[in-house]
């Protein structure tokens, strides 16, 4: 049994999409907040 | 229903050649929902000036909805490996949603009451519910990488409240006007924002709606595999079983009569306290140790930046817990899991020693010892189902998982309780100083403890030493309990062909 089909590519990368850019957002929020540890 | 027949488990069956990779997705979706738990700290300050109620009041909504985690993971876990994921992450959108809606009527009202109701209460179900509801099934999926697996969706847990903190302040901004309340001097402190009831309780309501439609798109897209799939890749006669990963399987009945069980469940207790003893008090904390005599701070030349400096060292940590909970799992695959729990358990033990004693003595060393500390509080919630699944097997064990959850929230009061208990005994035996109003020019006198609460500014490193050497006690039970875990005795093993409580409805 196939474990992926191609055309369910697209619909991989859109869920990715649908989860992975709010945790960058987080990611990234978080991180500009984390670096006054080393600017003071 | 006729309705909710999407929620069957039939409709749950992965078609052919549906891809796994979209099962962590799903999973990953609720996950950062519900991991808004952890980024209360936002409205906390709101919610006490709204609601003219003690820290400690709003703390329990929290602390309530901490334990109906552990409660209804415990209770309901039989429940969400019998009906399947779908149902599961259903029902906790509805929880988790209705939750902030329910609470946002009672900030809005005035009614405390309808805050512990909705938030702790149905959210805290929806919590114990969505956090089990997708890991057996990702096991499933993910045969050959189940530390993998269970990583990816746990680590979306200490995802979403970084998403949820920067995304509440947003919207807090974009509905009112904050507030600050006056230092002891008279000044503003700025880093301490108040906002009305009307907006926090609209914050409440879209926190709710939004998360409920990202829930949804789990809810759509999670499958369970069709009886006897495997990866292509991996052939499951070819596995060569790692040390304590059984073919056998154990019902959630048996599993907690194993002496295995309870020990994991010590070892959760134990991790999980060590890393709740950090995360809780993060920036009153690094301020304290790096206090020096004269009252000015090692971490900054700037005075004002203290706050700014010590809230990038809980970002720092968030990172770390994330972080932990992916990579840490992952390892455990190849390490295997009893090894993984030697490396938390053990090293923590030391770097918890090193905190203690040399703790004070450099920045640098002190943030590198928390954030490895951290990490291993998140690998340790990650890594457990897949120690649960070496141990019992897949048959039940989104259930085992969901009671052995209860530690977690013992753990939430234990870890407080210490830390707490002890810093609280410190600051009682500190002299009040007097402390000039800038503003009136009036000479104030500020106690180490104001109703019930502990003052910034009075402690310093020695006051965290007994805290810290007791949390050392703590990992050191945990360890040897990891240690004296050995295979499930075969007298508790299943014993026949073992149908799957998903697969058994086909």
């Amino acid at each position: 049994m196939s474990q992926s089909s191609a055309n369910q590519t697209p619909r991989v990368i859109v869920s990715w999409a649908i989860v992975g850019i709010p945790l960058a957002y987080g990611f990234v929020q978080t991180l500009k907040n984390a670096l006054h540890i080393f600017t003071g | 229903m006729a309705a909710l027949s999407f929620l069957d488990r039939q409709h749950t069956v992965a078609p052919a050649g549906y891809s796994r990779w979209l099962i962590p997705p799903a999973a990953l979706a609720v996950h950062m929902c519900i991991g808004q738990v952890y980024a209360t700290s936002v409205y906390k300050v709101s919610l006490i000036n709204d609601f003219g109620a003690s820290e400690k009041s709003i703390g329990y909504i929290f602390s309530l909805a901490i334990v109906m985690l552990g409660l209804s993971a415990a209770v309901f876990g039989k429940w969400v490996d019998l009906g399947g994921p779908r149902r599961a992450m259903f029902t906790s959108a509805c929880c988790w949603g209705l939750g902030f809606l329910v609470a946002a009527l009672g900030i809005s009202s005035g009614q405390l009451w309808l805050v512990y109701l909705g938030y702790g209460v149905l959210g805290g179900i929806g919590l114990g519910i969505g956090y089990i509801s997708p890991v057996s099934t990702l096991m499933k999926w993910f045969p050959d990488r189940p530390g993998l697996a269970t990583g990816m969706a746990i680590m979306g847990f200490g995802g979403g409240a970084m998403i949820a903190s920067p995304l509440s302040t947003s919207l807090l901004s974009h509905f009112g006007t904050a507030t600050h309340p006056l230092k002891p001097d008279g000044t503003p402190n700025l880093t301490v924002s108040v906002f009305d009831a009307d907006t926090v309780a609209k914050l409440f309501v879209t926190l709710g709606i939004v998360y409920f439609v990202v829930m949804m798109f789990g809810v759509f897209t999670v499958r369970v595999p069709a009886p006897g799939w495997h990866p292509v890749h991996w052939d499951p006669a070819q596995h060569k079983p790692k040390a304590l990963q059984t073919a056998a399987h154990v019902s959630a009945s048996n599993a907690i009569k194993t002496p295995q069980f309870w020990l994991l469940w010590v070892v959760l207790l134990c991790n999980v306290t060590a890393g709740i003893g950090i995360l809780e008090n993060a920036a009153p904390m690094i301020q304290d140790f790096f206090r020096n005599d004269d009252g000015s701070s090692e971490l900054t030349s700037n005075a004002a930046n203290v706050g700014l400096v010590a809230a990038g060292f809980v970002g720092l940590l968030s990172i770390f817990n994330m972080g932990g909970r992916f990579v840490w799992s992952t390892v455990s695959d190849l390490l295997g899991r009893k090894v993984n729990y030697v490396i938390y358990l053990g090293v923590g033990t030391a770097l918890y020693f090193v905190l203690a004693t040399v703790g004070s003595s450099s920045v640098a060393m002190f943030v590198a010892v928390c954030v490895v500390i951290i990490s291993f509080y998140g690998g340790g919630f990650s890594t457990v189902p897949a120690y649960l699944r070496d141990l019992f097997g897949t048959f039940q064990v989104g259930a085992i998982h969901g009671r052995l959850l209860t530690a977690w929230s013992v753990a939430g009061v234990l870890g407080p309780l210490i830390v707490n208990g002890i810093l609280d005994h410190a600051a009682e035996g500190k002299p009040c100083k007097s402390v000039v109003n800038a503003v009136t020019g009036a000479t104030v006198k500020v106690c180490p403890v104001k109703d019930g609460k502990l003052q910034p500014g009075f402690l310093d490193a020695g006051d965290y030493r007994l805290a810290m050497l007791i949390m050392v006690g703590v990992l050191i039970v945990g360890f040897i309990a990891n240690l004296l875990i050995r295979p499930v005795d075969a007298r508790f093993h299943e014993s026949g062909p073992i149908v799957d409580a998903v697969d058994a409805a086909h």
